[in-house]
């Protein structure tokens, strides 16, 4: 007998989107009884120290351009993570390191900031317009067979769309994975599956357009269903096609809403012909360093959630994200902060005139400035784009001294001509989605060398760093 | 593919707006709307104009910020999808495509087709929540039976992500279909029964205060919601609502 725990309690493939919708509505809350209030389109962009402890912070209203100052006697940020420093990743778009950077900048200790997880099965990019990608189930690699062709000149005729990839016979067909691992096959651990997609790829065998891409191939999957299900429901001597039918039915049952997902980006019908897959960055494990009361080294300041180090070591375990989300918002700091607060009872309100308020302000008033005073002649996505390469070929799945250093210098590079000649449009005192992702980037192009720099003290392998 | 865009321009929102027209040409049918508009935005920098301000973030179909009204169509000519799901195959080489912000009193164009979405969290904030404590001391969820054919309904409820699409698409401006969404989401739950007539009643008047128009059962909301919420849940909020304010005991 069989006794099967889940792991995971999941809610039908959204259970990250309802835990926020369940937090948001308790947020909600607390808004209509009065106890916080929430300001929607504003962007923390400076953190604020008076006599050594964080007091407030410079927020800029994204609509009206205006800086805001607001002071507290504690400071939390709950910013999320930086995989956006790839430029492209499984994040939102909006995801940035800005907040967390600004402590950093202003005393609090980063830890581990090369820490990433990089999943083995994303759908890969389409071509140099992409934007973001899409993360698919880690659970598909447990009835999918990874494989690209054998040979290089089939590898060509499959991106070249000469041949369909169903139309390669068996033997002309490299399953990377079972051959390199026959013990663990089509389930090695996610880094191990990832550095050897992008190893086969970069040999020249990936098999969409862009060549970064391998299959993900259900058919054996289908097959074996198939034969199952035709055995117990006590059909006799099933055709080839009875058993396909049948076959597919099992696995749309089990990842039915997946593989509709796909065909929605790919436009491909991942039962009739493989599906590709190609890794992509999903999370970083680096981040704020802070205590077991989660507050950095600057008194007074908190870091929550993903921005912070704490909780996945070099790896991340499923579903593990929401852990700490839950775990530090709800069961922790709720419990840690009065410490700290307890000591400043008698404080009283913190008045936005001190002159730390003044001096922050206009700190950011004069990057600001700056930024816009540069009236360069690229985007500020060129930039991006770039800094993204440079991280994901020399400080990604793995990594070189000889690369670090490449990358460390190419960083600096790019980092120059971004402030010599980035191109912001319109004003800086109105809604201007320019400014907003140059200042996210300008802090991007400094967290990614630091990240380099962490990369390249390490000598070790372990967990997702190689 | 090569195709002519009508965009909504309005550089904030006291200021008039008007549809620009713009060329452009080798885009990928690969491409997602969005990442079409990026190339446009690209275009627009690199030729010294403003790029578009459009809201987008999470770009796989569950934060609801990509509110654009494509060729008379909330969120394009697809139906279960998002702006950002929404792939260039789905039009035709020169085609033309109109690009317009949400339309409605209650949500009013922040800058080209941003559009402010607060209202809805006016109506949330209204009664969205079920009132427990969550610091730490819960119960455990599963220590309540709840019938699956409830959880199943509430779940189908709480899909939704507030994009708007429905008061987008609606003649009238209502907002029904979200608020149907949020109520029945709480009261098909143990949990959130205690105060379903408090909330029925405080976001339904929310939702009148905030200017959104009535529901006359057309039914193109349920058409256009990108989560596929059936309009039954309007009918089941309007039955709340008539039986809390005729049973409440408060005045």
């Amino acid at each position: 007998m069989e006794f099967l725990v889940s792991r995971t309690f999941y809610a039908r493939g959204q259970t990250g989107q309802q835990l926020l919708l369940g937090a948001y509505s308790a947020m909600n809350r607390q808004i209509a009884k009065g106890k916080i209030q929430m300001f929607s389109r504003h962007e923390m962009v400076e953190l604020v120290k008076v006599d050594g402890k964080a007091r407030g912070i410079i927020a800029r209203n994204l609509i009206t351009g205006e800086l805001e100052r607001h002071s507290a006697h504690a400071v939390v940020i709950a910013s999320g993570g930086y995989g956006n420093v790839f430029f492209l990743s499984t994040n939102a778009m909006g995801s940035n390191t800005t907040a967390a950077w600004k402590i950093h900048r202003n005393g609090a200790f980063f830890a581990n900031p090369c820490y990433t997880q990089i999943h083995p099965t994303c759908i890969p990019r389409s071509g140099e317009h992409q934007s973001k990608l899409t993360l698919m189930s880690e659970s598909l690699r447990n009835d999918g067979r990874i494989w690209v062709p054998k040979n290089l000149e089939d590898a060509e005729k499959i991106r070249s769309k000469t041949i369909k990839p169903t139309e390669l016979k068996e033997e002309d067909r490299d399953y990377y994975l079972e051959r390199r691992y026959p013990a663990f096959g089509n389930l090695v651990p996610r880094d191990v599956a990832s550095r050897a997609a992008k190893e086969r790829c970069d040999a020249g065998y990936g098999v969409n357009s862009t060549g970064e891409a391998v299959y993900l191939d259900f058919s054996a999957a289908i097959e074996r269903y198939g034969k199952e299900k035709a055995l117990v429901s006590g059909i006799k001597q099933p055709s080839v096609e009875k058993i396909i039918e049948l076959g597919e039915e099992v696995v749309e049952q089990k990842y039915g809403n997946l593989f509709q997902m796909y065909e929605k980006i790919v436009a491909e019908n991942p039962y009739k012909t493989p599906m590709m897959i190609y890794p992509a960055v999903h999370y970083t494990m680096g981040g704020v360093w802070v205590d077991y009361n989660l507050m950095t080294t600057i008194p007074g300041c908190y870091c929550i959630g993903e921005a912070n180090f704490s909780d996945h070591g070099a790896n991340r375990l499923g579903a593990s994200a929401l852990m700490q989300g839950l775990a530090d918002g709800y069961f922790v700091l709720p419990y840690t902060i009065g410490d700290f607060l307890a000591n400043d009872i008698r404080t009283g309100p913190i008045s936005t005139d001190l002159k730390e308020f003044e001096i922050a302000e206009k700190n950011v008033s004069d990057t600001i400035d700056k930024l816009m005073s540069i009236k360069g002649d690229k985007p500020v996505d060129y930039f991006h784009k770039r800094l993204g390469k440079v991280m994901w070929e020399f400080a990604g799945m793995a990594r070189n001294k000889e690369g670090l250093e490449h990358a460390i210098s190419e960083i600096k590079t790019i980092r120059k001509e971004f402030w010599e000649n980035v191109r912001i449009p319109g004003d800086k005192d109105e809604m201007n989605t320019e400014l907003e992702k140059a200042g996210r980037v300008a802090d991007f192009l400094e967290l990614g060398e630091l990240f380099a720099k962490d990369g390249l003290e390490r000598s070790e392998s372990r967990g997702r760093t190689f | 593919m090569d195709l002519t865009l009508k965009v909504w321009r309005q550089k904030n929102s006291q200021a008039k707006g008007k549809m620009e027209t713009y060329p452009i040409s080798d885009i990928s049918e690969d491409s997602s709307f969005l990442e079409m508009m990026d190339v446009l935005n690209g275009n627009l920098i690199n030729s010294g104009k403003e790029p578009v301000a459009f809201d987008h973030d999470c770009r796989e179909g569950i934060c609801g910020m990509c509110s654009m009204y494509i060729n008379g169509q909330a969120h394009g000519p697809m139906r279960g999808t998002t702006t950002c799901q929404l792939h260039m195959r789905s039009f035709r080489d020169g085609e033309t495509i109109y690009i317009e912000p949400w339309r409605s009193g209650s949500m009013p164009v922040i800058k080209d087709l941003v559009v402010d979405r607060s209202a809805f969290d006016r109506i949330q904030q209204a009664g969205g929540f079920v009132s427990v404590n969550t610091s730490g001391n819960t119960q455990d969820a599963n220590a309540v039976p709840i019938p699956k054919v409830n959880a199943d309904k509430a779940f189908d409820a709480a899909a939704c992500i507030g994009c708007a699409a429905c008061v987008a698409t609606c003649k009238n401006s209502s907002a029904m279909l979200f608020v149907a969404a949020k109520v029945s989401q709480y009261s098909y739950l143990p949990q959130g029964e205690v105060e379903a007539k408090d909330r029925v009643v405080n976001m339904v008047n929310q939702m009148d205060k905030e200017g959104f128009g009535n529901c006359t059962n057309t039914g193109a909301c349920e058409v256009e919601c990108p989560k596929g919420i059936s309009l039954e849940y309007i009918a089941r909020m309007n039955r709340e609502y008539v039986s809390a304010t005729i049973s409440s005991e408060k005045k």
